[in-house]
């Protein structure tokens, strides 16, 4: 595969001017005929009155088949370049695409957003420069987090993540471990843990829609279709509206939180089961053999064993309940005293146009994740698991 | 020793029991839309979806003709040693010999039905719903009085392809990214290595949320807002510092020797790169792979904001959420459209679950 380089080096030795000026000729035409395809592929896309299928079609070619072509054509023209100059640059053509793309998306971003959130509801004005920005009326400074820490809904909304985050890690790790535990000693490991494990591939979405129609309410009187509501009518209760059960606030926020629950127990397991499975044989029987029940064995044993994987399942589901959207979005959309703080980003940035103070819950956002996030990574990085 | 065995059995019985436990209440949810999507519309709206399992019903046996009885609607009536009134007749009474009286009708055209109780289940299914929430047309509907109503259909063969199309080119593009910069990483030596690896690192636990705002200033500016390639490159901004982290991992691991003798036969990296680490490298990418797919397949804030404005571009996931918003009492479609939307990564999932289980194991768990 080295023989385009021999050929280059034997050509420009033999010396012909003609052949240079091919060479420099192909070195523009190429990654120019290159762009030139891929521009073309986004018009027809962002234009085309084509069938969906065509569209999709040349969609997935284009975006697939455009990066790969990127590349070539980039090694390429790197690769006829004199050695020196090929050592230095190829590894920026390698790297370059992923350090811009992460530059763009969210290096830069944080410290934007985070001007941004020093501003009010319209931003910094496009048409001065950074130190009239500064100046002018429109920045505000702290304002939009003091804001953050008072508004009424931003407290209820800090209120509801704390809950997500205690309840739905506690019971997710729970579950998970539970199962876990469970499905090593069934007889029907393998069947238990794809059906505990399937509702990971199901979409927030598709899991509302799932629990809403648990949830179902018909007023009392009429056949109850949400199965939660029948269990409860046939027992004597009053059906209810359950996320949308105003008179328990805060609690009617657990009804959503079950549905993550639901999501996540199965990625504890699965995480729970592979560490319960790493714990040597040896030492549990010794453990039974010095007269230890399965609870002591279970809490003295297996527990104090497989406490890093403990940890790290629980700050992943932390991070991931700080961040929660979709589910409250779609279930309530953030009504009923459900708002948690992601929506509330939403809510300030989409709805009420208001950038800056949805920078400043951003921000906090970010701030919240952090802490937790370090954790977890040096757990990873402590347990080596890839 | 007899003992302790049976205690063991009964132990093992006890573990199976509490499992097979957790395991009903963790399908119940997904089983009951799942039944819901094939059965009738009206069936779905009156009845719960468990009267598809075998449950009692009332059935009527024979009719008795209130005027022939001599009956009078107006005082208390006495059918068959039962005596009540019009209204409770109409609610129905029940004999001591497990049959029902039905009033049917008005007081004066009314009839009473003899009802009894039966066995029944109610498996009347057919693939109706799922041509409604795909085709888009309008449906006639005929009501079980005879009436027809026009139902709206949805149009979610056009939100699958879309899904598709975004989902496919969002999960290839990061990987190859990454895989490209992972192998920099771990086996090209150039200024700033370290200091941009670590850079990768750190925006591991950037939150998404942080970008969207600047981001979408950007795609208004650059006039991106509502395509394809905004979305595939939002996916890959977002899902890539993970990819990098979790390929270098890998790629970092892969034996000198192979990659050593390969140099010295005068390959390029290029070629190395192509030729060798990609082959290699291909359970960490299929388990990488799996999840980006999963992640972008079911994203729905990333779509919101990305192609929030354009109908025609709508994916999945937003197509159901609308669904929710507009209609919610559309169980039909609901239903439907859930099973549409959870096939492919149902499909996926189970068909690569090794590899699923494989990437959740080496921190496959978005910042």
């Amino acid at each position: 595969m080295n023989l385009p380089s021999n050929e280059v080096r034997r050509q420009t030795s033999s010396g012909g001017i003609l052949n240079k000026i091919g060479h420099v000729f192909l070195a523009v035409v190429i990654p120019l005929v290159s762009f030139f395809i891929l521009y073309l592929g986004f018009l027809f896309l962002r234009d085309s009155k084509a069938s969906r299928e065509i569209i999709v079609l040349v969609a997935i070619i284009w975006g697939v088949g455009g990066v790969g072509l990127l590349y070539w054509v980039f090694n390429w023209l790197v690769e006829k370049l004199p050695d020196p100059w090929k050592g230095r640059l190829l590894p920026f053509v390698f790297v370059g695409p992923a350090v811009a793309i992460l530059s763009w998306y969210l290096a830069v971003p944080t410290l934007r957003t985070f001007y941004i959130s020093l501003f009010d509801r319209n931003g910094p004005p496009a048409d001065l420069n950074f130190i009239q920005q500064l100046l002018s009326g429109s920045f505000v400074g702290p304002a939009n987090y003091i804001a953050v820490f008072t508004e009424d809904l931003m407290l209820q909304a800090f209120r509801n993540n704390l809950m997500w985050i205690v309840f739905g890690s506690t019971f997710s790790v729970i579950f998970g471990l539970l199962i876990a535990v469970l499905a090593d000693r069934s007889s029907f490991e393998k069947l238990a843990k794809s059906l505990i494990f399937l509702p990971m591939a199901i979409s927030f979405v598709g899991a509302s829609i799932i629990w809403n129609f648990i949830y179902e309410y018909r007023p009392a009187g009429e056949t109850q279709i949400g199965l939660l509501n029948s269990i409860i009518t046939s027992m004597g209760g009053a059906p209810q509206a359950w996320p949308q059960w105003v008179a328990v606030a805060p609690w009617n926020n657990l009804f959503l939180i079950v549905i993550v629950v639901w999501l996540q127990a199965g990625f504890a397991m699965v995480l729970f089961s592979a560490a319960l499975k790493g714990i040597p044989e040896e030492m549990l029987e010794a453990g039974r053999i010095d007269g230890a029940n399965e609870f002591q064995i279970f809490f003295r044993i297996m527990l104090p064993s497989i406490q890093g994987t403990l940890i790290s399942v629980w700050t992943t589901i932390v991070i991931f309940t700080l961040k929660i959207f979709d589910v409250v979005w779609v279930m309530t959309g953030g009504q009923f005293g459900t708002h948690v703080i992601a929506t509330q980003f939403y809510r300030q940035t989409f709805t009420n146009r208001n950038s800056g103070f949805g920078s400043a819950i951003a921000i906090i956002l970010l701030v919240a994740v952090i802490p937790v996030m370090f954790y977890n990574l040096k757990q990873f990085r402590e347990q080596e698991a890839f | 020793m007899r003992g302790q065995k049976q205690r063991k059995q009964f132990g093992k019985f006890l573990v199976n029991l509490t499992l097979l436990f957790i395991i009903i209440i963790w399908t119940v949810p997904t089983l009951g839309i799942f039944v819901s999507s094939f059965r009738n519309r009206t069936k779905i709206d009156t009845t719960g979806w468990w009267a598809v399992l075998p449950h009692r019903e009332w059935q009527a046996v024979s009719e008795l003709d209130p005027k022939s009885l001599g009956l009078d609607p107006d005082g208390i009536m006495e059918i068959e040693g039962i005596s009540g009134t019009f209204d409770e007749f109409r609610a129905g009474v029940e004999t001591p010999d497990g049959k029902r009286l039905t009033w049917l009708g008005n007081k004066r055209l009314g009839r009473i039905e003899v009802q009894e109780q039966v066995w029944a289940v109610d498996w009347d299914f057919s693939l109706d719903n799922y041509r409604q929430v795909l085709g888009g047309q309008d449906f006639e509907f005929k009501r079980p009085d005879g009436t027809v109503e026009v139902v709206p259909g949805d149009n979610m063969i056009n939100a699958f392809l879309n899904s598709l199309a975004v989902a496919i080119p969002s999960t290839v593009i990061p990987i190859l990214i990454a895989a490209f910069a992972a192998y920099a990483f771990a086996w090209m030596k150039f200024p700033g290595r370290r200091t941009l690896f670590i850079m990768v690192v750190a925006l591991l636990v950037v939150p998404l949320q942080i970008a969207l705002v600047p981001i979408l200033r950007d795609y208004k500016a650059l006039n991106l807002n509502g395509t394809f390639l905004a979305i595939w490159l939002a996916h890959t901004g977002f899902g890539l510092a993970l990819a990098t982290y979790l390929l270098y991992n890998y790629i970092s691991q892969l034996p000198r020797d192979i990659l050593e003798s390969a140099f010295i036969d005068g390959a390029s990296h290029f070629t190395v790169f192509t030729q060798l680490v990609m082959p290699l490298s291909l359970p960490a990418l299929a388990s990488f792979a799996i999840f980006q797919f999963l992640w972008v397949w079911n994203d729905y804030l990333v779509a919101l904001i990305f192609l929030g404005g354009n109908p025609e571009f709508e994916l999945v996931t937003q197509r159901m959420a609308a669904i929710v918003g507009a209609r919610g009492q559309d169980w039909h479609l609901l239903t439907a459209g859930a099973f549409v939307s959870m096939l492919l990564p149902l499909i996926v999932f189970f068909s690569l679950q090794r590899f699923f289980v494989r990437g959740l194991l080496a921190g496959s768990v978005k910042g």
